[in-house]
């Protein structure tokens, strides 16, 4: 790779000993794509929690920190595996959540915003078109490239920290132009009048196609989506087909027509997705033991909007007695909701509202799973109903209106 | 040196040259969605490999399904002493590079001639990322 006096100062360690190892390590990753310069970044957003980065994470991450290791750009956290307030009564560890606090302090003292939310995109940072980030999770990557028309790759948590640190990331995938014209074609003859659906489009089109430089183009939608149809569809293409950016036609800013957005490409496939493509996702789940103990809303957090139409789907109704309802959305939104009633309508409904978290990532998940029998776990996430399977739930995906029936019926059908 | 059975040449690839037991996976694979990260056991419902162990293996998958979470995920087996040698990918994510780079795992991408026409699960193969070359050494029984 071709660098800088910038960067050759900062390998010989004028920065300090973490930007030059966090320098080397992003050279060893760009040029393993071929990088051959990098460019800078405006705002960072990593993955870091003791779920996944276990002792060994930790471990180095508290001898980075020893290194003087100090984010240069904005860098702020994803969803975590605890909400302290709640951490006791889920069955959470108590050595486990010590260890998440000294995470976070960590994280603190090298300059990072500890947000613990998935949906930066929704609530703290809009990059401009063509403007270069380092974002994880995939979620927030495919909104960043596809609504927002700006540049990321997926970013794991080590390399959107290295990136925060150096103030750069190499250029290769979504920085480059050439990767993010459209390479297949994507018809949509469904109504999509669901959450659910949008995430069960993302599930037919990434499924079929699972490759990270796969872009699809969807075409001719009914009517303008919402950004919470946008963050379901994203997150279920990022999830099932490893996908980092779509466009919409007329809807996404690099897809001012069809011809714009697959940029000369040749489409390797045209999908058409009508209603009886949908309705076939929904008739494919097993339904195991048939039990219904367990409703989830999360994976995205759920936006201020979804909290408001999800209070207002509750009305009066109470969650059936034997089924647990989680719902999980971010510090903020949470606070909001809160001001506006609708945590309020929520909780009184008996959903148990966590902040700060994705269900999947749950520290003890699994064995929280066997403590309180749940075997299906049904949701209106494409996206958790596919990531959570390491966790042995059996998963069903159903729109928003019959989650909410199953959670205050009981039954699932 | 050994002269080997089938040679499989790869597109990039990072690490150091090492030596394992092949398996080979005609489905995808991510760490988050598929491993049970204390076990090392492969434990998705209807995976292809459910069940298998992947300590000590070369793995060849075709695709890296979702998750920013095997950045920290390869560094964390490899902490609990339950990592693979080495992943093979037909093609892969950034994340999956970043996770094993981070690691210190070797790891490759792109692939001639496909696994499936050279390597079984069982075979003694040899990854060498500095000359691109996987190497089958000697066939399993």
């Amino acid at each position: 790779m071709r660098l800088t006096p910038e960067e050759e100062a900062m390998l010989a360690g004028r920065r300090g000993e973490a930007a030059r190892d966090a320098l080397r390590y992003q050279l060893a990753v760009g040029e393993f794509f071929g990088a051959e310069r990098f460019v800078p970044v405006t705002n960072a957003h990593m993955m870091g929690d003791i779920e996944v980065m276990g002792d060994g994470g930790l471990g180095w991450l508290k001898a980075t920190g020893a290194k003087h290791a100090r984010a240069c750009v904005p860098l702020t956290t994803n969803a975590r595996c605890f909400d302290f307030a709640h951490a006791a009564r889920l069955g959470q560890d108590a050595g486990e959540a010590a260890k998440e606090r000294e995470l976070i302090a960590a994280l603190r003292g090298m300059n990072a915003l500890t947000t613990d939310t998935c949906i930066n995109y929704q609530t703290l940072y809009q990059p401009h078109l063509g403007e270069h980030v380092a974002w994880g999770d995939t979620g927030t990557v495919i909104y960043a490239n596809s609504v927002f028309g700006a540049r990321s790759n997926f970013e794991s948590g080590p390399a959107a920290l290295a990136a925060a640190i150096t103030g750069r990331t190499p250029e290769y995938g979504f920085h480059l132009d050439r990767h993010r014209k459209g390479t297949l074609v994507v018809r949509l003859e469904a109504a999509l009048d669901d959450l659910a659906d949008w995430g069960a489009l993302g599930k037919i089109v990434g499924e079929k196609h699972q490759n990270y430089y796969a872009v699809p183009v969807f075409t001719e939608p009914r009517r303008a989506p919402v950004a919470d149809e946008l963050k379901h569809l994203g997150a279920a293409l990022a999830s099932y087909g490893s996908m980092g950016m779509f466009h919409m036609v007329g809807v996404t800013p690099e897809a001012p027509t069809l011809e714009a957005a697959l940029g000369g490409n040749r489409p390797v496939d045209e999908i058409v997705i009508d209603t009886a493509a949908l309705e076939r996702v929904y008739s494919g789940y097993h339904l195991g033991d048939r039990s219904a103990t367990l409703v989830v809303f999360s994976g995205p957090q759920l936006s201020l909007f979804e909290m408001k139409a999800l209070a207002e789907a509750f009305g009066d109704r109470k969650v059936h007695p034997g089924t647990q309802v989680f719902v999980t959305t971010s510090h903020g939104v949470k606070s909001t909701a809160h001001n506006l009633g609708y945590l309020q309508a929520l909780e009184s409904a008996g959903a148990t509202v966590l902040e700060g978290v994705c269900f999947y990532i749950l520290q003890n998940l699994s064995r929280m799973r066997v403590a309180n029998g749940w075997t299906n776990m049904v949701s209106n996430s494409a996206k958790i109903v596919n990531i959570i399977g390491a966790h042995k739930f059996n998963t069903v995906l159903r729109r928003t209106r019959d989650c909410v029936e199953i959670a205050c019926t009981g039954r699932l059908s | 040196m050994t002269v080997p059975l089938a040679t499989i040449r790869v597109t990039r690839a990072f690490g150091p040259v090492v030596e394992g037991e092949a398996v080979v996976s005609t489905e995808g694979f991510s760490p988050r969605y598929d491993l049970d990260r204390w076990s090392g056991l492969i434990t998705k419902p209807g995976h292809k490999l459910e069940g298998t162990n992947i300590r000590d293996k070369i793995l060849f998958f075709p695709t890296a399904k979702g998750g920013i979470a095997a950045g920290w995920a390869f560094f964390d087996i490899k902490h609990k002493g339950i990592a693979p040698k080495a992943f093979v990918f037909g093609v892969t994510n950034p994340v999956m590079v970043q996770g094993a780079v981070f690691a210190g795992i070797p790891i490759t991408e792109g692939w001639d001639p496909p696994p499936a026409e050279a390597v079984r699960t069982g075979d003694w193969v040899r990854v060498d990322p500095g000359r691109k070359v996987i190497e089958v050494l000697r066939r399993g029984r």
